[in-house]
């Protein structure tokens, strides 16, 4: 199974997403944004957290304009994973793979803690491997994780079952509690918690490592 | 030729911002500050004089990169 993991300048989970994704069988390459294209034969693209161009004029906008999200959008267009995270979430959300948009936290704080989730929906490659119901727990750190889309929009997320995650108790305003959803393929996934932050024991939960087992076995099976 | 662009939250979007830029007028002693909402204005210098041609070029500016339609409105001046 082949990995890569974008790194734009201001990324800073890239080399945690690298290590989540080995540690769960993958064989993973990192692309620097400049790259037009991607590694031949690839089955997963991450994109990982962190402040991609430094939040100029919004969370993930220049990073979805970059050359190597060209590539990413064309790699999701022929059927191809993607998984983005934090910052990633909004680059794709910003692309237009995911609907919606991340808008500033209603506290307007950045928020940097553990929180529950529910696993909403487990027909997908990504949440597979929870149990439907899940309760989890995952860190979360971000300014912007307020999850906004419009009626119409969450409507057809919510009947086509395209909430991956939701918050137990919301940190951050996001609509319907919604702190992950999947494109209409659902080989598309954008979160705002970091499941790469608890794959191991030492970083206090491994509730994450069911994301990277799961997806990479469906990947490996198909 | 300059082009000024406002961008705006769509009004129905909650502009968290805003509301605490009213709350803090509000601490200060300015009454009567029913809403604030908060945008931002980007300053483009344009080469050419053609003024329909810039109007076009700096909207599809904005639905490409300068708004993001989903929660943001646009608005652009040339001057």
């Amino acid at each position: 199974m082949k990995a890569a993991v974008i790194v734009f300048p201001g990324s800073n989970c890239d080399r945690d997403m690298a290590v989540a994704l080995r540690q769960a069988g993958a064989d993973v390459t990192m692309v620097w944004h400049k790259d037009a294209s991607l590694p031949v034969g690839l089955d997963l693209v991450a994109v990982p957290g962190g402040f991609s161009f430094g939040d100029y004029l919004r969370c993930g906008a220049i990073a979805a304009q970059s050359p190597v999200c060209q590539a990413v959008v064309a790699h999701a267009g022929r059927g191809g994973y993607v998984l983005g995270v934090c910052n990633g979430f909004q680059v794709l959300t910003e692309t237009g793979l995911l609907p919606g948009a991340l808008m500033r936290n209603a506290g307007l704080r950045f928020v940097c803690r553990t929180e529950g989730l529910r696993v909403s929906t487990t027909a997908s490659a990504f949440t597979a491997a929870y149990a439907a119901g899940a309760a989890i727990n995952l860190p979360v750190a971000h300014h912007d994780g307020n999850y906004f889309a419009d009626a119409d929009t969450l409507g057809r997320l919510i009947g086509e079952d395209r909430v991956a995650f939701r918050y137990v108790t919301n940190p951050n305003g996001s609509v319907d509690d919604i702190a992950g959803v999947l494109s209409e393929n659902r080989r598309v996934l954008g979160m705002m918690p970091h499941p790469e932050r608890a794959v191991d024991p030492a970083h206090g939960g491994t509730d994450g490592a069911a994301l990277f087992t799961g997806l990479i076995s469906a990947m490996v099976e198909a | 030729m300059k082009a000024i662009v406002h961008v705006m939250l769509k009004q129905g979007v909650l502009d968290p911002q805003g509301e605490a830029v009213r709350h803090a007028l509000g601490t200060l002693g300015f009454e009567g500050v029913e809403a604030v909402r908060q945008g931002k204005v980007v300053e483009l210098d344009l080469a050419g004089s053609d003024r329909a041609a810039a109007e076009a070029q700096v909207a599809e500016m904005c639905e490409k990169l300068l708004a993001n339609t989903v929660i943001e409105s646009y608005r652009v001046e040339i001057a």
